[in-house]
């Protein structure tokens, strides 16, 4: 038998600044070649793990470890950075901050470098390695040339570079476009057939499923919850209990009411075995069919042959054209790069357009001034620090109105309605340096309602949040659009665009490619191929149990799915 | 948008051959010979010279068209100012006086004054040339490499080449968090008061600010975990091998820089040449 | 810099990169006729004042320097050397500032210190470094040297000590103590 590689006993730690242990009593053994997925919702202690094994803990992040983590022989309580970095190759979540060179080249080489690798053995060692994650041809671009996925690949290199034994791969999901994420699955398991050991952080589990694992590690508040293979787990009701998303074909499978064995090999849609669940999906989805209505729709917005290019050469826009109406919520997806927040952008008036019109009820923008545009369109940044700039929530969402010279008393009134909008009225004297992630992105939410712009457009909203997060926020902007208020998401998130938004935009090298029901766009290979998305799982479930209209199969569980979950809430 | 720092265009020119060490040197060399010279003759010869290789170069005017006005509007400006602060400064220098015209009260135009102004005027022009040919066809890569060359410690040479790095990226944040802000309504054009703009100028800052700091802190995590910093040297990947070449250039402007030193003080025995007596 | 950690590398490099963003981009008149408030300053405090006098110094000194190839073609040495300079003497007060400011600590004490080593700072640079540095290399008349020098130095002086106190106060106040976090 294989060798335990890394051994967590009776483990334990907290933080200088936090008043409880963020990891309790955990055991865990890793052995050699293995390959492991580490889930759990945000803030459960999964990323505590990681910082374990890699070593930041405790060198970076100061803190009380109790029990003992053993790593390939070294005990990480008496272990440097660097020791550890010979042993543990770490890939991190955002891959602009693990690019540090100014190439691709430099940044493969970087821990050879520092490694006083002489110059020749570098080059050769550099050209191997990125010819092993498909970079040859990119080795002296620079990073602001490359594509998120293509930078994740250089990130990989550069780890493997050093011929670590073990792998960590810190929420390798989180940055990608859907077509782009499933490539790096791929990867990651093709490296995993070279004896290393992986260890997977994230909580998409679908998506890393795409190819096997072999156990998944369930954590939740600081305590591993289950610790088993993913047919076991996904067989139990685990997942959804601890605040993470199970795969959609299961969900179906639930909703009609089928029971979910071990033996049905459930951790991937090819081995799983739908047989018995058949009679109940086709009849829970003859009962629970029925076609929407179509609402008469009111123009709001108007996007007329929109060209646009940044440098005059390159366009990015090309004769764009696109219609919104009041009281929608709509979703603009697609390649990273496609132009969508160029769009955004466009609209906002943050980049003047070269050719076409933009005007929302009836007037052209291009009249006004960025800030005159915010009463018509305003924009939430995916960052919400790229937006506070006050230490107060009040001072913050009164931003907008005081530099616009309305009187204190109008402010308050204006200001207090929005936090009570957007649940922060309890917030009203807290710091915002004491807000979750969650609460700030309301908080600049609010800060561009306050405003009572026409339309509210969104970039990447619910970015790098686990699902409870995401419902959280997604609920809430549903409660903004039930009462009235017309949103723009800018996602390539496809559960976002499938369960919120009924209509999607797909926009790709600058181009609409599509502009339809977003249960249709994910269930069009050849156009989710085209856009970097990919066909959702429950058209394959559909086609699998020999369903004869899988797009209406989707459709009804999207209609049941809010249903349902609006029921919950 | 993509604003890169170094407009560096990869040519084939025997000045973009050259290491980035090499550039380095001789410009170092070659703009310290102007600092120490006030005669217009050397600096005119280097001034040819740089503006030769720049030809050599292939930089075209349009490339630098902009700089050259900048350059320009400084040096009228302090042209202006020095004549209005110190008139007689030219014939303090060279101890004699030929005025040419007064222009009113105290403010006579003089020879030596009018001398004294254009060779400054050519001597700070004279190494804009040499500053171009420098970045212009230097590879950002190699230029934190060479700077560890000539014995600054690498540490230091990262930071350097993490600026240049991450100057498209912290400028990125700069342009959409200022775009978010006017969006809220806040005022950047110069029709706000001193103060005001300077308020609104923080609510951009702080944000930058934050943002710029959580990415020193995951970037020093990527780096520490890469095994950064251990050792007490480290090796380049993008460092050139010296060539003839690069210690020919690296000769030749060590002797000019020596011809200046010797000019000032052998032949001129002053920092200034006086063609007045 | 020799025994400099990696966050204070990575600082320095990203504090210059900040400070020639807004070298470059964003310039005020001062109520002084061709004299613009330069934001930057208050930047190059920030992190002296945090990480130390070498990081100021060289931020000051490689933003001022970059920023001057882009702008002018060739650095202008003189002012760069004096923005390092003023740096360098602000980032003394780390000192007195920066474990206070970490655990979200910046009361008057160290708003004190900071400004003085501000105040030293800019007059080093402003009065001596940069006038004298213009007459031994250029040969610019002492009155004009010394006349831009005392403008640069007030104007400078408060932006910087404006600037820089409003960063750390704000800084200060993302940080928190020992123990101090709990869910709710």
């Amino acid at each position: 038998m294989s060798d335990a590689v890394i051994s967590f006993r009776n483990f334990g730690f907290q933080y200088y600044s936090q008043s409880e242990p963020t990891l309790f009593d955990i055991n865990l053994e890793i052995r050699r070649g293995e390959k492991v997925l580490i889930a759990g919702p945000s803030g459960c202690g999964k990323s505590t793990i990681g910082h374990c094994i890699n070593g930041l803990i405790p060198n970076r992040y100061r803190g009380t470890i109790t029990g003992e983590l053993i790593i390939d022989g070294i005990n990480t309580k008496n272990a440097s950075l660097f020791d550890l970095s010979h042993k543990v190759g770490t890939v991190l979540q955002d891959s602009d901050g693990q690019f540090i060179g100014l190439t691709v080249g430099e940044d493969i080489a970087f821990a050879l470098e520092n490694d006083n690798v002489p110059l020749a053995e570098m080059q050769k060692k550099v050209s191997a390695i990125a010819k092993l994650v498909n970079m040859e041809n990119h080795v002296s671009n620079n990073p602001h040339d490359l594509s998120g996925g293509q930078k994740q690949r250089c990130s990989m290199a550069g780890v493997m570079v050093d011929d670590v034994p073990i792998l960590l791969f810190d929420e390798p999901l989180a940055n990608l476009d859907p077509a782009t994420g499933r490539t790096a699955i791929e990867l990651i398991d093709a490296l995993a057939d070279e004896g290393k050991t992986v260890i997977i952080i994230e909580h998409r589990i679908e998506d890393v499923l795409h190819r096997h694992v072999d156990r998944i590690i369930l954590v939740d508040e600081g305590r591993i919850i289950a610790d088993c293979t993913p047919d076991h787990l996904l067989a139990e009701d685990l997942l959804t209990k601890h605040g993470i998303r199970e795969p959609l074909y299961l969900t179906a499978c639930r909703y009609a009411d089928c029971r979910i064995t071990e033996d049905m090999h459930p951790s991937s849609l090819s081995g799983f075995d739908v047989s018995s669940c058949r009679e109940r999906l086709i009849s829970w989805h003859e009962k629970n069919r029925h076609p929407a209505e179509e609402q008469e729709k009111k123009l709001l917005l108007n996007v007329d042959h929109v060209k646009f290019s940044y440098d005059g050469v390159v366009p990015v826009l090309q004769d764009i054209s696109l219609n919104v109406y009041e009281g929608e919520m709509l979703s603009i997806v697609g390649k990273n790069g496609g132009g969508k927040s160029t769009l955004a952008s466009v609209i906002t008036g943050f980049q003047q357009n070269d050719a076409g019109t933009v005007t929302c009820e009836g007037k052209d923008l291009s009249q006004f001034s960025v800030s005159e545009r915010a009463e018509y369109v305003g924009i939430v940044l995916q960052n919400p620090n790229q937006m506070i700039s006050k230490t107060l929530i009040f001072d913050e969402i009164a931003f907008g109105l005081r530099v616009r010279g309305i009187p204190e008393a109008e402010v308050e009134k204006r200001v207090l309605e929005v936090m009570k909008v957007c649940g922060l009225s309890e917030f009203r004297k807290w710091p915002i340096s004491a807000l979750s992630y969650g609460q700030k992105k309301r908080v600049t939410i609010a800060s561009i309602l306050v405003l009572n712009p026409k339309i509210l457009i969104l970039d990447e909203p619910t970015a790098g949040q686990d699902y409870r997060h995401y419902s959280e926020i997604m609920e809430f902007l549903q409660e903004l659009n039930k009462n009235g208020q017309t949103i723009i998401l800018i996602t390539h998130d496809m559960h976002l665009m499938l369960e919120y938004t009924k209509r999607a935009v797909v926009l790709c090298d600058g181009r609409i490619l599509a502009d339809e029901k977003a249960y249709e766009v994910l269930c069009d290979l050849p156009l989710t191929e085209k856009a970097n998305l990919k066909e959702t799982s429950l058209f394959e479930l559909a086609e699998k149990a020999g369903i004869r209209d899988p797009l209406s199969f989707v459709e009804t569980f999207i209609e049941y799915d809010r249903r349902y979950r609006s029921n919950e809430a | 948008m993509k604003l890169k720092l170094f407009s560096y265009n990869q040519l084939d020119t025997p000045i973009h051959r050259l290491s980035g060490f090499t550039k380095l040197v001789c410009f170092l060399f070659l703009t310290s010979a102007v600092m120490f010279t006030y005669d217009i003759r050397c600096i005119l010869a280097i001034t040819v010279m740089s503006y030769i290789c720049m030809n050599v170069a292939k930089i075209r005017f349009s490339q630098v068209r902009l700089m050259f006005i900048y350059v320009l509007i400084f040096l009228a400006t302090n042209f202006v100012l020095t004549f209005l602060f110190s008139p007689k400064y030219g014939v303090e220098i060279y101890g004699t006086e030929h005025d040419i015209f007064t222009i009113f009260g105290n403010y006579t135009l003089t020879q030596e004054q009018l001398f004294y102004q254009i060779t400054k005027f050519s001597k700070y022009l004279s190494v804009i040339p040499l500053g171009m040919i420098f970045f212009l066809t230097t590879n950002p890569s190699e230029f934190a490499s060479s700077l560890n060359g000539v014995g600054i410690n690498y540490k230091a040479c990262t930071s350097l080449s993490l600026t240049l790095r991450y100057f498209p990226d912290v400028s990125a944040d700069y342009n959409a968090i200022k775009l978010a802000q006017q969006a809220r309504g806040l005022d950047m054009s110069k029709k706000a008061s001193v103060m005001s703009r300077l308020k609104n100028i923080s609510a951009i800052l702080a944000p930058l600010i934050f943002t710029t700091m959580d990415r020193i802190e995951l970037i020093s995590n990527a780096m520490d975990l890469r095994g950064f910093g251990k050792q007490k040297t480290r090796t380049w990947y993008a460092r050139k091998p010296l060539t003839k070449a690069d210690w020919l250039s690296m000769g030749v402007c060590l002797i000019i820089l020596l011809a200046v030193m010797y000019v000032r003080f052998f032949v001129n025995r002053s920092f200034y040449y006086n063609p007045f007596i | 810099m020799k025994n400099a950690s990696t966050r204070t590398i990575v600082a320095t490099g990203l504090g210059a990169a900040l400070f020639l963003v807004l070298f470059m981009f964003v310039k005020i008149p001062s109520p002084v006729p061709e004299t613009n408030l330069q934001i930057a300053y208050g930047v190059s405090g920030f992190f002296a004042a945090l990480f130390g006098p070498v990081c100021g110094f060289l931020i000051a000194f490689i933003g001022h320097a970059l920023n001057d190839f882009i702008a002018y073609g060739s650095p202008w040495w003189s002012w760069i050397v004096a923005s390092g300079v003023c740096a360098l003497i602000t980032g003394i007060s780390k000192g007195a500032v920066a474990s206070k400011v970490e655990e979200g600590i910046f009361g008057f004490d160290e708003i004190k210190m900071f400004v003085i080593f501000t105040l030293i700072g800019q007059a080093a640079a402003w009065i001596v470094v940069a006038p004298i540095l213009d007459i031994v290399i250029y040969g610019e008349p002492a009155s004009l040297v010394f006349a831009q020098g005392v403008t640069a130095f007030i104007v400078d002086f408060i932006t910087a000590a404006v600037v820089g106190c409003l960063l750390l106060k704000a800084y200060a106040s993302t940080k928190t103590g020992k123990g101090t976090l709990s869910k709710e």
